[in-house]
């Protein structure tokens, strides 16, 4: 039962909570089996991720573009569509930031740096675009063609980074953008940068958009039925491709920091796997601004402390991989995490 | 006659409700046995523990005056009970007969046997006079057809005790009676059969006797020949119901709405209305009657703007609207209570007073500068809005699918008639309702009618029509193939038009009354 507008209802708080304990526990089972102490291991692992004022800021650096990510997906699924899409879509936005910030030299600041972002925004609203006109006007499913436009993302780039816009070195990557269009780092040395602004301000325009305008109204309503949406005078096209829309410019804000606020330059296949991480991001955060928030900053912390995890016991980072992975079968699992529910409550 | 099955005092809660409230019931050999109460008076939750898909928290069933354990379907299912539910358990690309053996496959030397199990199956449709293709895919079969097949499944299984949960909701008037010529059919052949109904016609033309529920209990069980409408209505609901819907004679006012040579080809490209011409007066019900699936979904479709029209002109108040969408449209003043509520009516998601926005949500005050809602107007709308329609529970933040279907009919027309419509179309304005909510909306819609509105309505009810309209349409293959003034019509000759044939004169006077 929706009480508030846009609120979360308790199950849906307490859903993920559980899938995160219960990977933790499964997780345990395994550093068992390596020999460690699951306790120790986790007392490294989240004490290098959350205590601390750099071992925040690096957790909220790793957060940053997973937040836009799973944003994007989650904006996307409250139409009704999957955005599979937003690892190519970050990648042509970070191509387009890059050529701006490579290009116009002697701009100030205050409009090169939103110039490129907003290049990147453009590019990637504009990628996302082409599935959601096909799936609005000719009914193909826009999980296909948003695959096959990462594909077709992932090699205009390598095209772009290795021919006219390569750096002149031997690597595939352009040359350095011009400070201009940097995004300044926060707490060096952690490259945390103020891309995290822009993520923050990014969750709280999607809640006003989904659940404060007539826009959002909108999406919701066609997500929900497209059929009564239809009936009540709501073009169902349109909105789906202004949803893929705002999603692909979401996603490519991913690019956008990673490019400028992180690396200075656009790196061939720089993204790991960043756009499917907002996947996985936008399902533990039940496809809500704030839920995406926190998942963003559990899978930052995670990535964070595995390094010192494996620096400082006999547990593999790639722990931490096994552990998202249980988180998300848990979550879509939903129907254990309610019997184990209902059974308590029994109890 | 002995009692095949009894049930003793069966009790079953649900958190916050209690569904059935010591219940005892007894059901004779061979008899059909209607099981009526409204919506959520517990008729559904009964049958399940009878077929074990919920387990009773009290309470015994004696079966052939054994007692009797049925935990799970299965052991109904081997004590000889069969359940068709409401919608259809079926696999729509498999044929009628593999539909049959699924789950219980009769196996010749490890295989399947297909041949065999063929004809065993067209053995028992024959038998019991379903008439249904065996080899004919599930999918390219009607409604009424996949309904048979449901009970030849049943009966393929053995059942001699056949639960029928609201058979007749999804049937038109033909299809019903065909059911009925089954379900005597099964009688004859000694098969026991639960009817579960809301519909008290159905009752006394079939059954014979009747239990009627309310509230989760029992409140009596009638030999059918001995009572009659007036009286099960009031067990039904609890107090005495007004049968006839109450209305003056119409005042019609000047022309507001109408259509000329209307032409109109559904999504798939066959034409489905052929040319429809018909005008409505300020003031007057225009009720168009006919079996469902004559191009009358496809007229109101094209009407609203949801499917556009091949040819002919729609006017309202003097504006053409052929050209315009359903936006466009709505902002003329046009209400419209679509046939089927969980598909267009509602976002079941939403909360009410979402809903009660629907169509308005691009109009002040619910939306100020930069497209940012207006949260109180929205909630000041649904807050006077589920007062004046007295929709229960009167939370307007709660999501809609969590309502009755009663209450999210009084949702869609609290928000179709807030806006003083000049024109009105309600089609099916009260499918799958019961007598208190019919009642309500029937009075609402008359309500309209003497505030001045046009209104079209379009009902597969014979009865609805009859007691709403002022005027008559009979809608059959597209086409309107007679028009006359509610005086002169009755069912029998309305009955005749629907089925393309000549009005026949004679028959009764009109028989008003819902049920």
């Amino acid at each position: 039962m929706k009480l508030e507008q846009g609120s979360l209802t308790s199950r849906e708080i307490i859903t993920p909570i559980i899938s995160v304990i219960l990977a933790l526990l499964v997780g345990a089972v395994f550093i068992l089996i390596v020999g460690e102490n699951p306790i120790e291991a986790y007392w490294v692992l989240f004490s290098n991720s959350l205590v601390g004022v750099s071992s925040i800021a690096a957790t909220l650096q790793r957060a940053t573009p997973l937040i836009f990510t799973g944003l994007a997906v989650a904006f996307a699924f409250r139409c009704g569509l999957f955005n599979i899409g937003a690892e190519g879509q970050l990648y042509v936005g970070a191509m387009a930031a890059v050529i701006v910030g490579v290009t116009f030299s002697g701009l100030p600041k205050i409009i090169h740096l939103p110039m490129a972002v907003l290049a990147g925004m453009i590019a990637g609203g504009i990628w996302a675009a082409v599935p959601g006109l096909l799936k609005a006007k000719l009914g193909v499913h826009e999980v296909i063609n948003t695959i096959m436009m990462n594909f077709i993302a992932y090699f205009l780039t390598d095209y772009l980074v290795t021919g006219p816009f390569h750096g002149g070195r031997w690597t595939p990557e352009t040359a350095r953008i011009f400070p201009t269009a940097e995004l300044s780092r926060l707490f060096p040395p952690t490259r945390l940068n103020t891309g995290i602004f822009i993520a923050i301000a990014a969750i709280i325009l999607v809640y006003i958009i989904l659940w404060r305008t007539r826009i959002g109204y909108e999406i919701r309503a066609v997500g929900f039925n497209p059929t009564a949406a239809e009936y009540g005078g709501i073009s169902v096209s349109r909105n789906m491709v202004m949803a893929m829309v705002f999603s692909g410019a979401l996603a490519s804000l991913a690019g956008v920091e990673q490019i400028l606020g992180v690396h200075g330059r656009f790196i061939q296949r720089f993204s790991p796997d960043l756009g499917f991480m907002g996947i996985a991001v936008a399902l533990l955060g039940k496809n809500h601004p704030v839920g995406v928030f926190f998942a963003a900053v559990l899978f930052g912390a995670l990535r964070t402390g595995a390094a010192a995890m494996d620096r400082l016991t006999d547990v593999p980072r790639e722990l931490v991989v096994i552990i998202q992975a249980l988180i998300i079968m848990f979550v879509a699992a939903e129907e254990l995490t309610r019997r184990l529910m209902a059974r308590r409550r029994r109890a | 006659m002995e009692n095949i099955l009894e049930l003793k005092n069966i009790t079953k809660r649900f958190p916050g409700v209690v569904a059935n409230d010591q219940i005892s019931l007894e059901i004779r050999a061979g008899e059909i046995h209607a099981l009526v109460g409204e919506n959520g008076s517990g008729k559904s939750t009964l049958m399940n523990i009878l077929y074990g898909l919920y387990n009773a928290d009290e309470g015994e069933i004696f079966l052939r005056g054994e007692k009797t354990q049925i935990s799970e379907p299965r052991q109904a299912i081997d004590h000889g009970i069969g359940m068709v539910f409401q919608h259809f358990m079926l696999v729509e690309p498999l044929t009628v007969f593999e539909n049959v053996i699924l789950g219980s496959e009769p196996q010749k030397r490890g295989f399947i046997d297909f041949k065999g199990a063929e004809k065993e199956v067209a053995r028992i449709s024959k038998e019991y006079g379903l008439r249904v293709e065996t080899k004919a895919r599930v999918e390219d079969i009607s409604v009424g057809q996949q309904q048979r097949l449901e009970i030849l499944k049943a009966l393929y299984r053995k059942a001699d005790i056949l639960i029928l949960d609201e058979p007749t909701a999804v049937l038109t008037p033909q299809e019903t009676e065909e059911l009925f010529q089954v379900m005597q059919n099964l009688k004859e052949q000694g098969t026991t059969i639960i009817f579960i109904t809301h519909k008290i016609r159905e009752v006394l033309e079939i059954s014979d006797r009747v239990s009627v529920l309310r509230r989760g209990k029992l409140v009596g069980t009638k030999n059918t020949a001995e009572t009659d409408r007036p009286e099960l209505a009031e067990m039904m609901v609890g107090r005495e119901v007004l049968l006839r819907v109450e209305k003056e004679k119409a005042q019609p006012g000047e022309k507001v709405f109408s259509i000329s040579d209307l032409e109109v080809r559904d999504q798939r490209g066959t034409k489905r209305v052929k040319g429809v011409s018909l005008e409505i007066r300020s003031g007057e019900i225009l009720g168009i009657a006919g079996v469902e699936g004559n191009g009358q979904q496809e007229m109101v479709e094209a009407i609203t703007g949801l499917l556009r029209p091949e040819k002919g002109k729609v006017n309202l108040e003097g504006n053409e609207l052929q050209h315009l969408n359903a936006m466009q449209i709505k902002k003329k003043r046009m209400g419209y209570i679509p046939e089927d509520r969980h598909k267009r009516g509602l976002i079941l998601d939403f909360n009410v007073a979402d809903n009660l926005i629907l169509g308005f949500h691009t109009e002040p005050p619910f939306v100020q500068r930069f497209f940012i809602r207006n949260e109180k107007a929205i909630k000041d709308n649904a807050a006077k809005l589920v007062e004046e329609f007295d929709v229960r529970p009167p939370n307007i933040q709660q999501q809609a699918s969590t309502f009755s279907g009663g209450n999210q009919q009084k949702i869609v027309a609290a928000r179709e008639f807030s806006r003083k419509p000049r024109f009105l179309i309600c089609s099916q304005p009260t499918r799958g309702l019961d007598i208190g909510a019919i009642e309500f909306i029937h009075s609402q819609i008359i309500e309209q009618r003497d505030k001045g509105a046009a209104i079209l309505l379009v009902s597969a009810e014979l009865d609805e029509i009859l007691s709403l309209s002022d005027r008559i349409s009979v809608m059959y293959e597209g086409r309107i193939v007679g028009e006359m003034p509610v005086e002169e019509a009755n069912e029998k000759k309305l009955g005749s038009l629907m089925l393309g044939g000549e009005a026949q004169e004679g028959g009764d006077p009109v028989e008003t009354g819902t049920g």
